[in-house]
């Protein structure tokens, strides 16, 4: 079975009932994380993976911890 | 010692250097009825509750008030009219909506994220330098030569405040921050030297938005000071009362913040060698360190209505302290949590408050900590401790050690 | 095989089936493990696919979940469960292969509601969203540029489908019977704000308005649509946005109590039998599971949402792993966001039902509120156009049964526009 992952991908969710706009992921990591109009966060749910380390940032800056990424370690591809 | 009191120990000075276990008696009544009316908000999920609550007010400061100086012109003209000019423009701190929401989004629209994460090649030249010049010393004062000198040449390269007048900065920052001490507020003598205070830094920041008005620069005071046709813009009472806030808080709360991490660390030697070989630890390190020893221990704030929460009912025009600080070490929330483990999951502290007067400065916190822990940690050798505890300051709120003394066998 | 080395399955391996797998791991299940999934893709994020994949922003298959556990599990991805077993414990896929489980997490979802059976073939040119292959036609056909977009359906998904296409620069009608969008939602009274949010952006809305039916051109591609009450459009892409209808079919032969409206499962998540009895070691969650909501009086409901999803998947893998004695009932204040023409929506609680609602904070004219739904002097729920920071304090005063309205004397508020929520009749069927 083929996965169409795009190889070397990071894996990102937020959970946007949780987001309240404290836009601090923005700020860890501008090109991931934006806030548009008053409060809609957009997202890129799959970032590069030599962007772990201002992903890591973001997850960890978030005050509500709405952010979810992959289990440290595990190879995205893996999973097959 | 008696619950309705607890709150006057924590603010006591003798309790400085370790308020937890006060933290641990008041959370046992999540909300607290001091003998003074104060009611005071201790559990994780109670001060979660009235961070969201439209009800508190954080309009809370008593008037500001000038010293006679027997000149009648100033004490029944000038003195009033300023008095009038400061209560009515507030920092932004201390206003609610929508007031607050209008100023936050102007300055807002200038701590842009370039100009944010712009200072990180700046932070690290003032870092090196910072550490370079304990060069051939066996000890340092944490506080006095390192942590003290950043944020403040940070902030005013941000704002755009020039570097020779860094140091009367300083001295300004330092006796506003006492300001924002409510147990100083009721004091007349304190209320007066900040009413000082304020004027000349007030005079000075009005002769510094002239000049960028005449000469706008890259910087945020120039943008504030410039605002672009057809956007929301600040009157100059509100610029002041801003820019001067951004000085005091961008400041005073970094330097605990910084000093508290680095005390820390010197405690647990594990976590600082982690650390030093792993930096890419710092931003959970941060985030245990800001739940851990926080900057800011506790907000005021003001009920507009009576509001029933954790099972009492804290009456309409209340006056209100968030503790944060006790919160954040609420075993209901945390596990182990006067354990200092920055593999903690789910870390939701409130290191930076919440809600809408969530730090605004946090980015900038977090990137000036992170640099100076981590050079720290790389830099110093054989770090102890001289003193443990340390001396602290005398906020309660603003909670930091005086000074941090540390043995040290050489830099790298 | 025996049936302790089965060990559990998880049918359906989108954001439920993860999310209640890996709870399984992370609350200790040792034993196999296996995902079953009707598409081949691996577990994906839905909520972006009717914004940032038809805008172009996102790729369809860019929304692949995080793991956020080691799963060590076996995948069967694209494989269609088609039935069960559930005296011989055993789970039929479409490719006829049959497997032996122990016990069973059903997280199958739910699909998108297509256009009712017509005479004849449908023309092309008429999509549904639900899925990333769904999302990726989809947004494909919208890259050609069609002359008209209809949406049939006012819905969450045919608004965010409706901001997506005028995101693109594309003339966007919407037919929905209702007087507003989202009036099923929200009531009309608060969607008239999204009326005056599409009018502003170019769509054109049409309220009370049912399609009837659609007629093709020569290649057999939609050209135009009738509308019920007379007249037509000329439109060569149509977007039907009906709702859903989970995805129980496949059980149909399984002795459950399972229809379109979801499998209906007791307060502690687990299957019930025709007869109403829990079904041993089966259990459910997400958009297809139908549990009874404490919090509204006991009614037996499936929500399409994503924190239920999330939720509902943990709390019922806590439970498959819990003694008989030990099983927790599923507590849950239902909430979902969606962001559409530049606002944030949010909402918690069921406004549905409600019998008044009041603007509490904002207004609606500024298109920037906070409102909540009272019922017989309760509040129900509260929903937030970008003023979000409010309603965890909201949020609160539903789960606690709160008087309604529930927060007077705060700052910035004023209650001047109260009045009925303007629900729709419920749909007849």
């Amino acid at each position: 079975m083929t996965e169409p992952n795009r190889a070397g991908s990071l894996r990102v969710v937020v959970d946007l009932n949780r987001c309240q706009g404290y836009a601090q992921c923005c700020y860890a990591a501008p090109e991931q994380f934006a806030l548009r109009g008053h409060e809609i966060l957009f997202y890129d749910p799959m970032p590069p993976a030599e962007k772990r380390a201002e992903v890591v940032r973001a997850v960890q800056a978030c005050p509500v911890r709405a952010i979810s990424v992959d289990v440290e370690g595990l190879d995205p591809r893996a999973a097959f | 010692m008696s619950d309705d009191t607890l709150f006057a120990e924590v603010t006591d000075q003798a309790n400085r250097a370790n308020p937890y276990p006060l933290y641990h008696r008041l959370r046992e009544k999540p909300v607290s009825r001091q003998r003074d009316g104060t009611y005071v908000v201790s559990s994780h999920a109670a001060i979660r509750s009235l961070m969201f609550d439209p009800r508190l007010s954080s309009e809370d400061l008593p008037p500001s008030q000038r010293p006679p100086t027997g000149n009648p012109f100033k004490d029944w003209i000038v003195n009033p009219i300023k008095n009038h000019i400061v209560n009515t423009h507030r920092p932004l701190i201390f206003r609610d909506p929508p007031d607050h929401d209008t100023l936050r989004g102007i300055v807002m629209e200038q701590f842009t994220i370039p100009r944010v994460r712009g200072v990180h090649r700046g932070v690290e030249d003032i870092v090196g330098e910072l550490i370079d010049r304990l060069r051939d010393r066996d000890e340092l004062c944490l506080v006095e030569n390192f942590s003290y000198p950043l944020p403040v040449m940070v902030i005013c390269r941000l704002l755009g405040v020039p570097e020779e007048d860094e140091q009367q900065f300083q001295e300004w920052a330092s006796q506003l921050a006492t300001a924002l001490e409510p147990d100083a507020r009721g004091d007349d003598e304190t209320r007066q030297a900040t009413a000082a205070a304020f004027d000349a830094i007030a005079d000075y920041m009005s002769g510094l938005i002239r000049e960028k008005r005449r000469h706008p620069a890259d910087d945020m005071l120039s943008g504030l000071a410039n605002p672009e046709r057809g956007r929301p813009a600040m009157g100059d009472a509100d610029l002041i009362a801003t820019s001067v806030l951004l000085l005091v808080a961008g400041h005073e709360t970094t330097v605990n913040l910084i000093t508290n991490g680095m005390l820390t660390l010197l405690r647990h030697p594990d976590e600082l060698e982690r650390l030093r070989r792993d930096p890419e630890r710092a931003p959970r390190l941060i985030e245990e360190l800001l739940r851990y020893e926080p900057p800011v221990h506790f907000r005021t704030r003001k009920a507009l209505d009576d509001i029933a929460v954790a099972g009492t009912v804290i009456p309409k025009d209340a006056p209100i302290v968030l503790l944060f600080a006790a919160g954040s070490r609420d075993p209901a929330r945390f596990a182990n949590p006067d354990r200092f483990d920055p593999d903690r999951e789910d870390n939701q502290h409130f290191g930076f408050g919440g809600g809408l007067h969530y730090c605004l400065g946090a980015p900038l916190a977090r990137i000036e900590t992170e640099i100076a822990l981590v050079a720290l940690s790389r830099r110093l050798k054989a770090p102890r401790l001289l003193a443990d505890p340390p001396p602290y300051r005398t906020g309660a709120s603003l909670r930091g050690p005086e000074k941090l003394r540390i043995g040290i066998g050489g830099i790298a | 095989m025996s049936a302790a080395e089965a060990g559990i399955f998880v049918v359906g391996a989108s954001l439920a089936g993860l999310r209640g797998a890996e709870a399984l791991r992370r609350q200790g299940y040792a034993g196999p493990l296996t995902l079953v999934g009707d598409e081949p893709h691996l577990p994906y994020d839905r909520p972006p696919l009717s914004k940032h994949v038809l805008s172009g922003e996102l790729d369809a298959d860019g929304t692949a979940l995080p793991h956020l556990v080691a799963l060590d599990a076996q995948w069967r991805l694209g494989s269609k469960a088609v039935g069960l077993d559930r005296v011989a414990k055993r789970l039929r896929l479409a490719s006829g292969d049959e497997l032996a489980y122990d016990r069973l997490l059903i997280a199958t979802g739910a699909q998108a509601r297509p256009w009712p059976a017509t005479d004849g073939p449908l023309p092309s040119g008429i999509h549904t969203l639900r899925g990333r292959d769904d999302a990726a036609a989809l947004r494909s056909a919208l890259a050609v540029g069609p002359n008209r977009v209809l949406i049939i359906g006012g819905g969450l998904i045919g608004c965010e489908a409706a901001s997506s296409c005028r995101d693109l620069g594309l003339p966007v009608t919407v037919a929905d019977p209702n007087p507003t969008p989202l009036a099923r939602v929200l009531g009309s009274s608060i969607g008239a704000v999204i009326t005056e949010r599409m009018q502003a952006a170019g769509v054109d809305f049409r309220a009370g308005t049912q399609v009837e039916g659609f007629e093709a051109d020569a290649a057999g591609r939609v050209c135009k649509a009738r509308f019920a009450k007379g007249g037509e459009i000329e439109t060569n892409l149509v977007i039907v946005a009906l709702g859903a209808t989970r995805d129980t079919a496949w059980l149909e032969a399984a002795g459950l109590m399972a229809d379109e409206t979801g499998l209906a499962c007791d307060g502690a998540c687990r299957a019930l039998d025709a007869r109403g009895r829990p079904a041993p070691g089966i259990y459910a969650a997400g958009d297809v599971a139908r549990t009874p909501i404490p919090l509204y009086g006991g009614r037996s409901l499936a929500f399409e949402h994503w924190g239920n999803a999330t939720a509902q998947a943990g709390h019922a893998a806590r439970n498959m792993l819990a003694a008989e004695d030990d099983q927790r009932e599923y507590h849950h204040l239902p909430s979902f966001w969606s962001s559409q023409f530049g606002v944030n929506i949010k909402c918690v609680g069921l406004a549905e039902g409600a019998d008044t609602v009041a603007v509490v904070q904002g207004s609606r004219a500024a298109h920037r509120f906070l409102a909540v739904y009272g019922r017989e002097g309760r509040t129900i729920a509260a929903v937030s156009f970008d003023e979000a920071r409010w309603l965890p304090a909201y949020a609160e005063r539903i789960e606690a049964g709160a008087a309604f309205p529930p927060i007077l004397g705060a700052t910035d508020q004023s209650i001047k526009d109260t009045g009925p929520p303007g629900f729709p009749e419920p749909r007849s069927r």
